[in-house]
């Protein structure tokens, strides 16, 4: 390094040109609009291909969609779901056990790429916590009133979704 | 006319009494401004990232210190198993101490102040020194290895960066002649062109603004280093230390240290306003016409000496939300080849002036 472009160096340094440059973004930036969402209170945006909480859905007579094809089992890259079936009185196949490990899920979304029927579903909710390990270990059951509880939103994301499948 | 409680502190017993409020009105003064200025750091740090910051205790969250504070007291204290149990209580409590046992001499209007010695800045420097101690201390006995490199840092750091802080300090005692912090504000009256930053002095010193002007920053970059801010605080250094000496600090012994450090930030504001800033001083020159009574005038001194050392403080905040940490080889470097070559210069340029320049005896 040459002698002047040291000394030009330590004159920028000694008049803090930089530090000068800085505040004045940093009292442009204080006096911008805040990014801050209260989050409790207020939530972001949410895409509708949002992979949140599971559920299973239902037709809208109240029959079940899912048809134990266990495609959803077999695609599952952390093997969290497991399925169990048998022909029911009727003569139709349906689950008797359906339970998905949500600590073990990673959230892929393979399992509703995979479903032939669009029975299971990774709905938009994401505020799932539990207090032990065991509530995270959903059944058919669990599943089933998630179905029923977020059906709306679920129904109105994958017609949102569907042009771009 | 002298005041009416000044024949009740001529007695012994008033003397004594009168003493302990002062004390206890600047110690509880200093706590409850610290709490806002706390907020206010926050406040100020996250508005720069355009964030809202804590606003939820209190209206604008100006309660936030208070819950925090209550959060502090009522934890657990842990204490390592291989800690040196006392050294390791004591550290924290000698920060605190030291850290509002320096305020005593803070002047912060015309007689505002607990005690009026003549070598005020001795006394600051003294026990702003000690104050390392506190770290080394709480560092060594925590018996763990992050604390133990923070506190070298810190030590190493305080120590190179006092040196300058000294020198800086002397080119206003040169400048007012004195070492009571007193004499040095009332030696920057009458105006803001009196003001030290501007070569204190009026229109026949305003060449020292060259060496003076530039001082100010020396000492307010020393003080940065000296009271561990961002972007000198390598002795706490979250990133790589995680909190430095305070690793296996919790619950009060942390808020201790805590509070302690913010007291010697605010104390570094003070110092700031006081030798470059004219202390209690207007920057208008005496306006007769308005007739501030003598009651009001010491009020009025005291706003303005709060809206330096606020000013201050918000330039200690705003530095610790744009300024990304020094490496450790530049703080030495920044300490040593630079700050106190210019200082020493600048005493000599100082001292030169008051024998040869005009006003020269004075």
């Amino acid at each position: 390094m040459s002698f002047v472009s040291r000394l030009s160096q330590a004159a920028k340094g000694a008049a803090m040109m930089d530090f000068v440059g800085a505040f004045g973004l940093a009292m442009k930036y204080m006096v911008r609009p805040k990014a801050t969402i209260y989050y409790p209170f207020e939530k972001g945006p949410i895409s509708p291909r949002f992979r949140g909480e599971h559920a299973l859905r239902r037709y809208p007579s109240g029959e079940e969609r899912c048809i134990a094809c266990k495609l959803c089992e077999a695609v599952c890259p952390a093997w969290a779901i497991t399925i169990e079936a048998e022909p029911r009185a009727d003569g139709s196949r349906r689950t008797t056990r359906y339970d998905i490990d949500m600590v073990k899920c990673i959230y892929c979304g393979f399992c509703q790429e995979a479903c032939p029927v669009d029975a299971i579903v990774e709905g938009p909710n994401f505020e799932f916590t539990a207090e032990n390990r065991e509530e995270l270990l959903y059944d058919k059951q669990k599943l089933i009133d998630n179905g029923d509880r977020w059906e709306r939103e679920i129904a109105r994301n994958l017609e949102l979704d569907a042009p771009y499948r | 006319m002298t005041p009416y409680w000044a024949t009740y502190y001529a007695t012994p017993v008033g003397w004594t009494v009168l003493t302990v409020l002062g004390i206890l009105a600047v110690t509880v003064g200093i706590l409850i401004s610290l709490a806002f200025l706390l907020l206010a750091d926050r406040k100020i740090w996250a508005g720069v990232q355009m964030r809202k910051g804590p606003n939820m205790v209190g209206p604008f969250g100006l309660m936030q210190s208070f819950a925090d504070f209550l959060k502090f007291v009522l934890k657990e204290i842990v204490i390592p198993a291989g800690a040196d149990k006392t050294v390791f209580l004591f550290a924290p409590l000698l920060t605190f101490v030291l850290a509002f046992g320096s305020w005593a001499v803070i002047p912060f209007a015309p007689g505002w102040v607990v005690s009026n010695i003549n070598v005020g800045i001795l006394y600051l420097l003294a026990i702003s020194s000690l104050g390392v101690y506190g770290v080394i201390m709480g560092g060594w006995a925590s018996n763990s290895k992050y604390p133990f490199l923070g506190a070298l840092r810190s030590a190493a750091q305080m120590v190179s960066y006092e040196v300058s802080i000294g020198l800086v300090i002397l080119t206003v005692i040169l400048l007012a002649g004195s070492m009571n912090l007193s004499t040095i504000v009332t030696a920057q009256s009458g105006g803001i062109w009196n003001w030290n930053m501007f070569g204190g002095g009026g229109l026949k010193n305003l060449p020292l603004i060259v060496v003076l002007f530039p001082m100010m920053v020396v000492f307010f970059i020393s003080a940065l280093a000296e009271t561990n801010r961002p972007p000198f605080d390598l002795s706490e250094a979250e990133s790589e230390l995680v909190a430095g000496f305070q690793v296996e600090y919790s619950s009060t012994p942390y808020l201790l240290f805590m509070i302690g450090e913010y007291a010697n930030i605010v104390l570094m504001c003070a110092m700031l306003s006081i030798l470059f800033m004219g202390g209690w001083n207007s920057p208008f020159p005496p306006m007769p016409f308005l007739h501030i009574t003598a009651g009001w005038s010491e009020v009025f001194s005291f706003l303005w000496m709060a809206v330096k050392m606020v000013f201050w403080f918000f330039m200690f905040a705003m530095v610790k939300a744009i300024v990304p940490r020094y490496r450790y080889d530049q703080l030495m470097r920044l300490g040593w080849k630079v700050f106190l070559p210019t200082s020493l210069v600048a005493v000599v340029l100082v001292a030169a002036w008051r024998v040869f320049g005009p006003g020269a005896g004075a």
